[in-house]
């Protein structure tokens, strides 16, 4: 790891003026990936500006909504009862990233501000049309994941809060690659009052994407074998030593099959 | 960690090694510093073919940086190989040049280029990232047989080829004769798959040169310190062996991969002298994948000839071994003497020819690993034998029971130069039926189906040759050094022991067994004994722990040292109670007169060895303290049938292992909870191998599965509960009837595995899937089969 | 800078450089060597340690995130010569050979137990994904798990 200074500010304002105070800071969350990324001197930074002391961890539960601070741990969420009460596919989803240890560490706002195309978090944020809320404004799920890697996150911009609307009924169901344990293909299935919308992670060219195919059968008929001769199309999806386009395009339908079961 | 019971041969006495490392008081060499250390980072090479030039000028400069040597600063001798392979036409094998830094040309990402040895290893790092390096890229060679017309071009230039060697074994005109007239010929072509060995320990070592003295000493992650002196000594560095000190302390796995004598090692002592400080290197797991020798990575084209009852006529194969860019220490043996040779398994088939090129490719080098060609013939034979099966509408089970050497039939001798001393198949075959219920898979088949899913049954009913020795033996198939064992026991003058070997625990538990020998022999508690391994300061020699040969060989050592503790202690009793040594018995630990309530302990006789008041100094000297070598008559032969159950969801070709059960004969058992920690893990690895791992380049000669993000490394919930069991036939050849147990889960099981995915596919026409079974594989499978029908 | 953190039980206060990993911190600066690194891209597991109650791996922090931590390693959880329930558990059922990844693994599955008294076997399995094993086809280890499960939850 190249040198850097560390800092841990006690608000998110302080934590803005700190990272707005060097050309090359970074923010720190969990700091699951950003931590290996810097050992490996795959990236760098001049200062880290932790946010753990900016008091970003916590969960909040509505009739309607769900607010999760941005630093809430991934077993904060899977083992909140009032998420695996109103929302349980969002405390599945959290109880398989990584594993035990990274998720006492890793975190809501890390995973989406880092948006890796196999994360699990995005497909939850994108089909449940979450609310990403940061220090400077609040960003629709569609316009806040902007392609591999890439988020509408302004330099400076830090996220504050996740809000997911509680829906109907919501699943995930995950392929991991056997390697990293990624996903190789995540579904979130979600049912609304206006529809169904799915998300997918892992398997985009462009990271998280909406299943429409599957969106526009489900809408039309949402029953059990409504998806078996569906073909989901290869473009843009992505093709690696894990797994083909071909066979990503088939473990899509295979795990919205498989997900379908929890919306019915 | 007080043991109860018996402490002798048979008994699950636990482990004496297992305190210290529970409570992380280990000592691995990257826990060990010393006074004025250096770190050094390696820079290595990212291109797999090119002529390279660098500038470290300003890296020299920069922060902490000790130097910085390049290849043309270290003039030593060549890393060499220990086994020299000849051609069937009598030339040897070609040995390129392998200096420990490339001087001018690089041959394989990972190769060593710059050595940064600087204050820390922030600095070093830093460092490296300042030299300027400028590649003239070469076109790469990865595929064999691209590689095998040398249209590419060539790995190395000077050796006009890049065929290593063209070997060949066994009748061909018999087997040529035999296939021309079967009834059934079955053929295959397999791949065995490239591994990675990773062992949880990545590779450190520490060179450490000491001026006064002009002593080097060498801490290392090695399997056998000895066999590194000697290499690193005698062929690199110059160095003779009483100036040269090699520590493997706490070895954390090794696999094989820490076998070989490697390049960082000869640089850190090398170094150590040219800064006269202690220089230390430890291996980045990313560093790992490319620096460490992989393993398998044959592809072979099999024939198997059969007569109209299934039996098997004729074996052909042929097959190209990768050997990556440079030959590792015992790469050359590992596709010829510890593959072909093994082509007969447990079958009778009286005409085997086999046929070997090892092909020099722009890749990591290619040596032994758990296993270490007996894995390779393994699969090939089950998995023919399989298809033979199919073939014929001759069941699993019969094809083979048709096929065993019978148990009276040992000494076996087979057409490709091994005899067997003893062994029934059947034997284990029948427990291993039992065991994995194999009566009640058409109703779990069944069941399977009412879910939607495919499930299969895979046998592999395999032999091995380990306990790797005698030294005549493979003096004449080209190895370059002996492979017996030396032990050391010594009484201490209260009646403790201290054994000294020269084979190497990195997780086998040879403090353990080995002093179960002792207690068994001497008639004391194995806490009364301490094993002692690893330091060739320590140990008066030592050929080290590899193909499952620390028992077979080095216990074996220990117990002929014993015999000449006892002889001593014989006589030395008969001295004091005034007996003929002849009439001395052992009971117990007692030496006693026969006949009479007269006896003495091991602890009064060895008291009266170092305190020699009264003793018979004519004829004995003082002290208790014996040294034996032992070099084996044959290799030794466990056997043993692997059965592999897996349920397939035909939707994703998702491959879960159901059931895993072993039924191994590997001799006697001295510790059984430790054989059976032993054939989990072989069977993991294995198992790994068959659905899982693979080392996978692109064309430009990257590792793509560079890291655990790629490379799939089993994890727990990869397996279910392993159903072990063993039957016993002794090994006729060694006084304990040991075989050995570390290799046999790895050997066996991967062509069980994949017998089993392709009985769950074959209701649907599939015959072969390659490994590692993936899923995606798995699923093609399943379409083409259903595009084809 | 500066941090203060207790580890196994003694306050510590060290001056570091805030890009030390915590396992270099624990290893080099504290010579606290059954914490191990097996990897670099935090999927072993052998570096595992206990930070403020969770089970984490000290690869993947750095030692300045944990300033005003409690954190104990693996030569932190025996009482005296008494071992832990996991500890004893791994030496009664043979659940460790070459022994590198076994502190990582007792500290990982100390915590899965503790936060899961009843663990099933499935659930050992799965839980064990951050931790690998190259000796043990986690056989044993599994076994291990469940007795100590049973000693620590009775």
């Amino acid at each position: 790891m190249y040198d850097l200074q560390y800092s841990k500010p006690s608000s998110v304002n302080d934590a803005v003026a700190e990272i707005k105070k060097s050309s090359d800071a970074k923010f720190l969350a969990g700091g699951m990936t950003m931590i290996p990324t810097l050992k490996a001197r795959l990236s760098s930074a001049d200062m880290l500006v932790d946010l753990k002391g900016s008091n970003l961890s916590y969960i909040s539960v509505s009739s309607s909504e769900i607010s999760i601070g941005s630093m809430t741990r991934h077993c904060d969420v899977a083992s909140s009862s009032d998420i695996k009460g109103s929302l349980p596919a969002l405390a599945k989803l959290a109880g398989g990233i990584g594993d035990h240890m990274v998720r006492s560490c890793g975190t809501i706002g890390g995973s989406l501000a880092n948006n890796d195309p196999a994360a699990c978090y995005p497909s939850a944020v994108l089909a449940l049309g979450a609310t990403v809320v940061t220090n400077e404004r609040s960003l629709k799920a569609d316009d806040f994941f902007e392609g591999m890697f890439e988020t509408a996150l302004n330099e400076d911009e830090v996220i504050t809060e996740v809000k997911f609307s509680i829906p109907e009924k919501a699943t995930y169901i995950k392929f991991p690659n056997p390697a990293s344990r990624y996903a190789m293909v995540g579904v979130f299935m979600v049912k609304k009052s206006d529809g169904i919308s799915v998300a997918v992670t892992g398997a985009g060219e462009n990271g998280v994407f909406r299943c429409e195919e599957i969106e526009n059968v489900l809408n039309l008929n949402l029953a059990l074998d409504a998806l078996n001769n569906i073909q989901i199309s290869h473009d843009d999806l992505t093709s690696d030593m894990h797994a083909s386009a071909a066979y990503r395009a088939n473990l899509i339908r295979e795990m919205a099959k498989q997900g379908l079961k929890d919306l019915i | 960690m007080p043991d109860g019971g018996s402490t002798g041969i048979g008994a699950s006495v636990k482990r004496k090694e297992d305190y210290r490392f529970l409570v992380g008081q280990g000592n691995y060499t990257d826990d060990i510093n010393r006074p004025n250390q250096t770190y050094t980072y390696m820079l290595r090479s990212s291109s797999a073919h090119a002529k390279f030039s660098l500038d470290i000028t300003k890296a020299s400069e920069a922060d902490g940086v000790v130097k910085i040597f390049v290849g043309t600063d270290m003039d030593v001798g060549s890393i060499p190989c220990g086994w020299q392979v000849d051609s069937k036409d009598g030339t040897p094998m070609r040995e390129p040049a392998h200096p420990p830094i490339a001087k001018d040309k690089v041959r394989y990402v990972g190769e060593i280029i710059a050595v940064i040895i600087a204050e820390t290893l922030e600095d070093a790092k830093n460092a490296a990232e300042l030299i300027d390096v400028n590649y003239e890229d070469i076109p790469v060679i990865i595929d064999m047989q691209e590689a095998l017309n040398n249209a590419n071009g060539l790995v190395h230039d000077e050796i006009e080829s890049n065929v290593c060697y063209d070997w060949e074994i066994g009748d061909s005109e018999a087997v040529d004769k035999a296939i021309s007239e079967a009834a059934h010929i079955t053929t295959l072509d397999v791949r065995n798959n490239r591994l990675i060995p990773n062992a949880m320990e990545t590779r450190s070592a520490i060179g450490d040169y000491e001026h006064s003295t002009g002593q080097y000493t060498l801490y290392t992650t090695s399997q056998n310190p000895h066999v590194i002196r000697l290499l690193m000594g005698a062929f690199v560095l110059g160095l003779p062996e009483h100036k040269l000190r090699v520590i493997a302390p706490d070895v954390g796995g090794g696999f094989g991969s820490k076998i070989f004598h490697y390049a960082e090692e000869s640089i850190v002592t090398w170094a150590s002298n040219q800064i006269r400080r202690p220089v230390k290197w430890t291996s980045d797991r990313s560093e790992a994948f490319i620096s460490d020798a992989h393993g398998r990575d044959h592809v072979t084209s099999v024939k198997l000839a059969l007569d109209k009852d299934g039996k098997f006529l004729a074996l052909k194969v042929d097959t190209l071994a990768n050997m990556g860019a440079y030959l590792s220490t015992f790469a050359s043996s590992v596709p010829t003497y510890l593959y072909a040779t093994l082509l007969a398994g447990t079958y009778t088939t009286p005409a085997i020819h086999c046929n070997v090129k090892s092909i020099f490719t722009n890749t990591v080098p290619v040596d032994a690993y758990r296993g270490a060609g007996r894995p390779e013939a393994t699969y090939l034979i089950e998995r023919i034998v399989d298809k033979a099966a199919r073939e014929m509408g001759i069941s699993q089970v019969d094809i083979r029971r048709k096929n065993f050497i019978p148990v009276d039939a040992f000494p076996y001798q087979t057409p490709v130069a091994l005899q067997y001393d003893s062994g029934n198949y059947n034997a284990t075959l029948d427990a291993a039926l039992k065991k994995a219920d194999y009566d009640g898979f058409e109703a779990r088949k069944a069941a399977s189906a009412k879910k939607g899913m495919l499930r299969g049954i895979g046998f592999s009913t395999y032999l091995e040759a380990c306990g790797i020795a005698p030294s005549a033996v493979v003096g004449s198939l080209g190895a370059r050094a002996g492979l017996f064992e030396c032990a050391e026991v010594r009484v201490h003058p209260t009646g403790s022991v201290t054994v000294f070997t020269g084979s190497h625990s990195h997780g086998q538990g040879h403090e353990t067994t080995f002093a179960q020998l002792v207690s068994e022999k001497l008639g004391i508690s194995t806490d009364m004994v301490e094993i002692s391994h690893g330091d060739t300061n320590n140990i008066p020699f030592g050929m080290g722990t590899y193909g499952s040969r620390s028992l077979a060989v080095g216990g074996e050592a220990i117990v002929k040292a014993m015999d000449k503790v006892i002889a001593k202690a014989k006589k030395i009793a008969a001295h004091i109670m005034e007996a003929s040594a002849d009439d001395i018995e052992l009971n117990n630990g007692n030496f006693e007169i026969a006949g009479t309530d007269k006896s003495m302990s091991l602890a009064d006789i060895s008291l009266a060895a170092y305190v020699p008041h009264n003793y018979p100094h004519e004829e004995l000297e003082p002290g208790l303290d014996e040294k034996a070598f032992y070099d084996p008559l044959n290799f030794t032969y466990p056997g043993g049938c692997h059965i592999c159950e897996v349920e397939i969801n035909p939707n994703t070709g998702e491959v879960k292992v159901e059931g895993m059960t072993a039924v191994d004969d590997v001799g006697k058992v001295i510790n059984p909870m430790i054989v059976e920690g032993q054939i989990h893990g072989g069977l993991a690895q294995g198992i790994g191998q068959a659905l899982l791992e693979n080392a996978a380049y692109d064309s430009n000669g990257q590792l793509l599965s560079g890291s655990y993000m790629d490379y799939a490394m089993p994890r727990a919930d990869n397996f279910v509960d392993f159903k072990v069991g063993n039957e016993v036939t002794l090994c006729t050849h060694n006084s304990l009837g040991v075989k050995g147990c570390g290799e046999v889960g790895a050997i066996g099981s991967p062509p069980a595995v994949i017998n089993a995915v392709v009985d769950a596919l074959s209701e649907l026409g599939v015959d072969d899937i390659s490994m590692p079974a993936t899923s995606e594989k798995v699923w093609s499978a399943i379409n083409n089969a259903k595009n084809k029908n | 800078m500066e941090i203060s953190v207790k580890i196994n039980g003694k306050d510590i206060k060290a001056d570091i450089k805030p890009n030390t990993l915590l396992s270099t911190f624990i290893r080099e600066h504290l010579n606290l060597t059954g914490t191990h690194i097996g990897c670099d891209t935090s999927q072993c597991g052998a570096c595992a340690i206990h930070l403020n109650g969770d089970a984490v791996k000290s690869c993947a922090i750095l030692a300045a995130q944990a300033d005003g931590s409690e954190i104990t390693t693996i030569e932190g959880i025996a009482s005296g010569d008494k071992l832990h329930p996991m500890q004893q558990a791994f030496h009664e059922n043979h659940g460790l050979q070459c022994g590198y990844c076994t502190p990582g693994m007792v500290m990982s599955s100390i915590k899965l137990v503790e936060n899961n008294p009843n663990i099933s076997e499935d659930e050992i399995r799965k839980g064990l994904e951050g931790n690998i094993c190259r000796c043990t086809g986690y056989h044993n280890i599994v076994k291990s798990i469940k007795q100590a499960a049973s000693v620590m939850g009775g």
